[in-house]
C-alpha cells in the first residue's frame, strides 16, 4: 500500500530544531559580544534580534513540516514550498518594520542572521552526518546498560 | 533617450528577487525528491525527513543572503 502520510509519532524535525536551539544558547552571547565590540549597544541589541529571528524561523519551519507530515505527503510538499515563501515574507516584514528604529544596526542584524543560520546548520550537520553514517553514535535518552546491550544483540 | 534607470533601491530589489528565485526552485526539487523517497521507502522516512529539513534550511540560507544584501544595499 502506498503511504499517504509520514509515520505517526515521528518528528525528526523537532529533534533537529531542539538540538539547534540548544546549540544557539552558547552562540547567542558570542554573537552579541562580537556585535557589541564592532557596533556598540545598538549592534548588540540587533545581534540579539538576529539570533531570535533565526531561532523563530527554524522553529516555525519544523512546526509546519511536522504538522503537514502527519496529514499527507502532498500537503508536506505544499507546506514546504508555501512555508518558505511565508517565512521569508515574514522575515522581510519584520526587518522592514525594525529598520527604522533608532537602536537597530542593520549590518549587525543582517550578518548575524546569515552567520548564525549557516553556523548552526554546519554544526548540526557534523552531528547528523556522523549519526547517519554510524547509527551507534546516536545518543539515546537513557544510558545503555549491559542488559539493554545484550537484548540488542 | 533614457528608457529605464536602475536606482539603488531597484537594484537591491532585483538582488532580493534573484536571491529568492534560486532557493524556491531548490526547495521544490529537494522536497519533491524527499516525498518520492518517503513514498517508495516509508521505513526510511525518519532519515529522509532529517536530511530534507537540513537541506531546506541550507537552501534557505541563500535566500537569507539575498535578503540581507537587499537591506544592506538600501542602507
Amino acid at each position: 500500500m502506498i503511504p499517504v502520510a509520514a509515520p505517526a509519532g515521528e518528528a525528526p524535525e523537532y529533534e533537529l530544531v531542539g538540538d539547534l536551539l540548544r546549540k544557539a544558547l552558547p552562540v547567542a552571547p558570542v554573537a552579541v559580544a562580537v556585535a557589541a565590540i564592532f557596533a556598540g549597544l545598538d549592534g548588540a541589541l540587533s545581534a540579539g534580534v538576529g539570533v531570535a529571528l533565526v531561532a523563530g524561523n527554524l522553529l516555525l519551519a519544523a512546526a509546519s513540516l511536522v504538522w503537514a507530515g502527519r496529514i499527507s505527503l502532498g500537503l508536506l510538499m505544499g507546506v514546504a514550498l508555501g512555508g518558505y515563501a511565508v517565512r521569508i515574507g515574514l522575515l522581510f516584514l519584520i526587518v522592514l518594520l525594525l529598520q527604522d528604529l533608532d537602536w537597530i544596526h542593520l549590518p549587525s542584524l543582517g550578518l548575524t542572521l546569515v552567520i548564525t543560520h549557516l553556523g548552526l546548520l554546519f554544526w548540526e550537520l557534523r552531528y547528523v552526518s556522523a549519526s547517519l553514517a554510524h547509527p551507534g553514535l546516536k545518543p539515546t535518552t537513557a544510558p545503555a546498560t549491559f542488559a539493554s546491550k545484550e537484548r540488542a544483540q | 533617450m533614457i528608457l529605464a534607470e536602475i536606482t539603488d533601491t531597484g537594484l537591491a530589489a532585483l538582488t532580493y528577487g534573484i536571491g529568492a528565485l534560486g532557493p524556491g526552485i531548490g526547495i521544490g526539487y529537494l522536497v519533491g525528491q524527499a516525498v518520492q523517497a518517503m513514498a517508495r521507502q516509508p521505513e526510511a522516512a525518519g532519515m529522509v525527513r532529517t536530511t530534507m529539513f537540513l537541506g531546506i534550511a541550507f537552501v534557505e540560507a541563500l535566500a537569507l543572503i539575498g535578503f540581507v544584501v537587499f537591506f544592506l544595499g538600501q542602507a
